[in-house]
């Protein structure tokens, strides 16, 4: 079974993100590294390849020559191989633009499985599993607490705030994962090694037959007119514990909560 | 004026207020039709009616409860090639999204998602970055698609009379392949819907799995009870309640954070609410940053009195 992971390479939550001049993330100012929401990913499919034989992991990004990072550490976690697909145009792609390319490169894998994080930590939309699935006329299972692969279909857990959904798709079929679905593992110094071996192709927008004006940030179906920072919060009042008690009262009591 | 598609949810045969905030929302762009899937009484449409709906489409497949998300886009798309409205506007909840995802897709329409407003050119604002910054965008290509936070405008009644008119769709098989097995009903906690909720109270891992004195709080308040990440990752608390970057985002009138240290994934869920009171024993903890209120203490020793004083204040 071929599983193709979609990993994204986003600035680090922890350090300073902002924009570019052109409205998109700037990428170049701070560290990036493998979206904490796609490590759950990876770790489903390194899992599916635990219990099963001949499973294949391909690590899949779309970005620019940092991005080749993300994959790394899928090799080093355990992934297989790595797809890298760069190209000059892609910058600024909306998320049509994005899931058309994610599409094309998956139709050119050929997996039985695509398994997806359930956003990425930077856009935050978590739409790209749906609109992949869209163009590929795919099932889409998104958003599993939990997962397992059978050799003809996928079943996850789906929670939302009134009930646990179970559900069912054959393949093949596209999933994405929560943070819910078990922690990933951490890479160990013979994967870290191993890693280096990997093979890793790249793939340009003309390998996958996708005209460079339809993508990046010209063909986007929606512009970011103005990117302003929040200004920082004016300091409030502190209270040692022996006077929170009052503090907290009086605070409820101004703002009419009691 | 040109129609606006909103997708009105409800549950028990109650619209849920996020619909009346999009019709309120709507109607600066246009005439609101609400879209409403599964069965509903004749209540909903007048409350829908109550805030601006001037037509409501009702669409009852059964595919919609049977399939994941995939029906309900193809349904929507079929309404909008019939109506060619000027916008549509969807909550955004996880599967809200994944709709206008597959919609935006369908229609050949940009898509801007998790806005926080939206005027009347159609310029949307968005919280980014957990928070740190604000973005202003607005869709260049097709009938804009656009999901809206919870709690994004405080909804205002425009009563008109909607009468609720049943929409036939034509559902695919392909959008008939992620199909729900079983459904298991949550128990409710019988508190506020946390992303509706004007007041929060919210425990972290201060708490050390006592949750108690936080649900007492929020019951006091009458308000919801929400955990951080480490909460819930400790099993402390159901994943339905973590508030952050991977559970809700909540903007309340007052967000009490107990015991939570205010790491950037717990910023991200509740940073634009209007008032933020922190209660932690480590003055450095940076949640202390955001708070109009900061108690530097241990909880156990603090929530309790406040709770006996607003009972008795109370009578």
């Amino acid at each position: 079974m071929k599983i193709v992971v979609l990993a994204k390479h986003v600035p680090d939550a922890t350090g300073e993100r902002t924009f570019a001049a052109d409205g998109t993330v700037d990428r170049a100012s701070s560290d990036g590294l493998l979206s904490e929401l796609d490590e759950y990913a990876v770790e489903q499919a390194l899992q599916v390849a635990d219990e099963r034989d001949e499973v294949e992991v391909v690590v899949m990004t779309l970005g620019p020559e940092d991005a080749a990072d993300a994959i790394k550490r899928a090799l080093q976690m355990g992934a297989s191989a790595g797809v890298h697909i760069i190209d000059d145009a892609v910058h600024g792609s909306d998320a049509l633009a994005t899931s058309a390319i994610l599409a094309e490169a998956i139709k050119n894998a050929a997996p039985e499985l695509v398994i997806c994080g359930m956003a990425s930590t930077d856009g935050t939309m978590g739409v790209i599993p749906a609109m992949i699935a869209e163009r590929l006329g795919w099932p889409a299972v998104t958003l599993g607490a939990t997962l397992s692969v059978a050799d003809d279909h996928v079943t996850i857990r789906r929670d939302d705030d009134v009930a646990s959904f179970t559900i069912e798709a054959s393949l093949p079929a596209i999933v994405s994962v929560t943070d819910q679905s078990g922690e990933a593992r951490y890479p160990s110094m013979k994967g870290i090694l191993a890693a280096k071996k990997k093979p890793v192709e790249t793939w340009t927008l003309a390998d996958l037959g996708i005209e460079a004006a339809s993508v990046g940030l010209d063909a986007a179906w929606s512009k970011v007119i103005l990117t302003t920072p929040r200004p920082p919060k004016e300091p409030g009042r502190v209270v040692q514990e022996e006077n929170g008690a009052s503090a907290l009262i009086d605070f409820l009591a101004a703002g009419k909560y009691i | 004026m040109p129609e606006v598609l909103v997708v009105a949810e409800h549950a028990d045969s109650h619209v849920s207020k996020p619909a009346f905030e999009l019709l309120t929302l709507a109607r600066r762009l246009g005439d609101p039709v609400a879209v409403i899937f599964g069965e509903i009484d004749d209540t909903v449409a007048k409350a829908l009616g109550e805030y601006g709906a001037t037509r409501v489409l009702l669409v009852a497949d059964p595919a919609i409860n049977d399939y994941l998300v995939a029906p309900k886009a193809e349904a929507l798309a079929q309404i909008a090639e019939k109506l060619q409205p000027a916008a549509i506007l969807i909550t955004s909840t996880p599967e809200g999204k994944e709709i206008a995802g597959r919609l935006a897709v369908k229609l050949e329409s940009g898509l801007i998602t998790d806005a926080t407003d939206i005027v009347g050119d159609g310029t949307t604002t968005q919280s980014v970055f957990a928070g740190n910054w604000t973005v202003t965008a607005s869709v260049s290509h097709g009938a804009p698609i656009v999901t809206v936070k919870p709690n994004a405008v405080t909804p205002e009644a425009a009563p008109t009379e909607a009468a609720a008119e049943q929409i036939q769709v034509t559902i695919s098989d392909a959008a008939k392949s992620a199909r729900i097995i079983n459904s298991e009903p949550k128990k409710s906690s019988g508190r506020p819907e946390l992303t509706e909720a004007a007041i929060v109270v919210s425990g972290g891992r201060g708490t050390g799995g006592d949750f108690t004195a936080v649900e007492e709080l929020a019951d006091v308040l009458g308000g919801a009870v929400g955990a951080s990440r480490a909460a819930v990752d400790a099993g402390w608390y159901p994943y339905a309640y973590q508030i952050g970057q991977t559970g809700k985002t909540v903007s309340p009138q007052l967000y009490i954070a107990v015991g939570i240290s205010g790491a950037i994934q717990h910023r991200a869920g509740m940073q634009t609410s209007k008032a933020i009171v922190a209660v932690n024993k480590d003055a450095e903890a940076p949640i202390f940053g955001l708070a109009d209120l900061g108690i530097v203490g241990d909880l156990h020793k603090v929530l309790p009195v406040v709770i006996e004083e607003i009972k008795k204040r109370k009578g």
